[in-house]
């Protein structure tokens, strides 16, 4: 019986992690391009951008997973998305990209802006091109202020993938969830439910060693 | 031919005149203190001679070429200005070292950018002149030290290397010396002595008076966005014609 329920759990938890790597390779560049449009120079660019962030930021991300992988099916004629798994795999990565790009976009913002404008001015004036400043001098400064708050998101990423499953995506909590109603000829069982905390407590034990140790490697400057 | 020609520029910033009507010239080889009370437009001028304002009027020219000219567009590309500051170097009143790498990567980081850019010398070379230029601040044993294991006037020396690296055709220093203490104050003053020695092209921007006296070939006294005055130093320090002038010179021989 505890290798039955491992082996669901481990199931579910793989599309956990599926889920939090597939948002974090997206969300991470799309940050940064969200971040450069609040910070434009070109107004409306701007507005429109501090908007989106407002908006997307101020709505719970259950309203918008549901949104995304409903709507569209009833505007349309049908489903935009695959059937099964994969479409509703699809469309939680879609909205978990776009929300927590939103999140790490004003993280970012932060980061940069609290760069002293005297680092720019001596790129400017060593002959730096905009891109150099950026990549040579700004960018490891600006990871340096951002990993603390940049960890607290991600470990709120890994419990928020649990959200997925208001559009039945199998994750970890819904395959505990499934011993209780009846699951792989079992039914009433409390423990796995319990047992994929476990998987959430390992995980982001994992992910607090591996922010400390990114943390002391960028200790040797100020 | 003066090495460096700057004709009536002008700067507002919204209704407040900063700049009105600046204009000197400088000659190879020589150094040049601009003097004055905070607030009188100093800054802004050595700013604009680096490209990091704008003047709203005005000519500079550098060996006989037009490098900006407030009339006419073709001389403000974006492009251009990025070559044309490199005729200037700057050294900042807070250093604005690059806090994550060496003195000597300080030093060598913008000419390896340049030297990629444009082919020439190599990596070993460039770090071999970088490492010369911390040796004749007096840094030759800091080369591998971060800024934030260097005291003020060592991170001062690391700078104005890290400026000189690149063979700047003027050097600007920007109060180089008033964000130290006193006891750090020589050490740099000694080494942009050394340079004015050296018939280093400079242009300095001081609060220290008698350092403005020795040093420079040049005074100018700005008050109010103007060129007060402006000469040999000990003409302008020691028997200044101009009521200003004297009111604010007073206030340095009393302490």
């Amino acid at each position: 019986m505890f290798l039955t329920v491992i082996g669901a759990l481990n199931e579910g938890f793989l599309q956990t992690l599926k889920l939090f790597l597939v948002t974090l390779i997206g969300a991470i560049p799309l940050g940064l391009v969200v971040s450069f449009g609040s910070m434009s120079r070109f107004t409306p660019l701007r507005w429109l951008t501090r908007t989106v962030v407002w908006v997307i930021r101020g709505t719970p991300l259950m309203l918008q997973l549901i949104i995304i992988f409903y709507i569209p099916g009833q505007w349309l004629d049908r489903s935009p998305w695959p059937g099964g798994e994969t479409g509703r795999f699809m469309a939680s990565s879609i909205a978990f990209i776009i929300n927590y790009a939103c999140y790490f976009s004003e993280i970012y913002r932060g980061g940069i802006q609290s760069i002293p404008v005297g680092q720019q001015e001596a790129g400017m004036v060593l002959g730096m091109t905009k891109r150099q400043i950026f990549f040579k001098v700004t960018l490891l400064q600006m990871i340096k202020r951002i990993v603390p708050p940049m960890s607290n998101e991600i470990i709120t990423l890994v419990k928020d993938t649990s959200i997925a499953r208001i559009i039945s995506l199998q994750e970890v909590i819904w395959a505990g969830y499934a011993f209780l109603k009846g699951s792989h000829g079992y039914s009433g069982l409390t423990w796995p439910l319990f047992f994929t905390g476990v998987y959430y407590l390992v995980f982001n034990g994992g992910l607090t060693l591996l922010f400390g140790w990114v943390e002391k490697k960028l200790d040797y400057f100020r | 031919m003066s090495i460096l020609e700057v004709r009536n520029i002008e700067k507002h910033f919204g209704a407040t005149q900063v700049l009105n009507d600046i204009s000197f010239s400088l000659e190879q080889g020589q150094a040049l203190s601009i003097i004055g009370s905070s607030g009188s437009g100093k800054t802004t001028l050595l700013r604009c001679l680096n490209f990091l304002e704008k003047p709203d009027g005005g000519t500079i020219s550098v060996k006989g070429n037009m490098i900006f000219d407030a009339s006419d567009p073709a001389t403000q590309l974006e492009k251009e200005i990025r070559t044309k500051r490199l005729h200037f170097g700057l050294v900042f009143q807070n250093f604005n070292l690059f806090p994550q790498y060496t003195a000597l990567q300080n030093v060598t980081l913008a000419r390896e950018l340049l030297a990629a850019e444009r082919g020439g010398e190599s990596k070993e070379a460039i770090e071999a002149a970088g490492r010369e230029l911390l040796a004749q601040m007096g840094l030759a044993d800091r080369a591998n030290h971060y800024p934030h294991q260097l005291s003020g006037g060592q991170q001062q020396r690391v700078a104005i290397a890290r400026a000189l690296a690149l063979h700047p055709d003027i050097l600007c220093f920007d109060e180089p010396t008033s964000a130290l203490d006193p006891e750090l104050t020589g050490e740099v003053l000694r080494v942009i002595r050394n340079l004015a020695e050296q018939n280093t092209t400079m242009i300095i921007v001081t609060h220290e008076m008698a350092f403005a006296r020795d040093v420079a070939d040049q005074v100018i006294f700005m008050d109010g966005g103007v060129i007060v005055e402006q000469g040999d130093p000990r003409e302008v320090i020691d028997h200044p014609k101009e009521e200003r002038t004297r009111q604010f010179l007073s206030r340095y021989s009393e302490n």
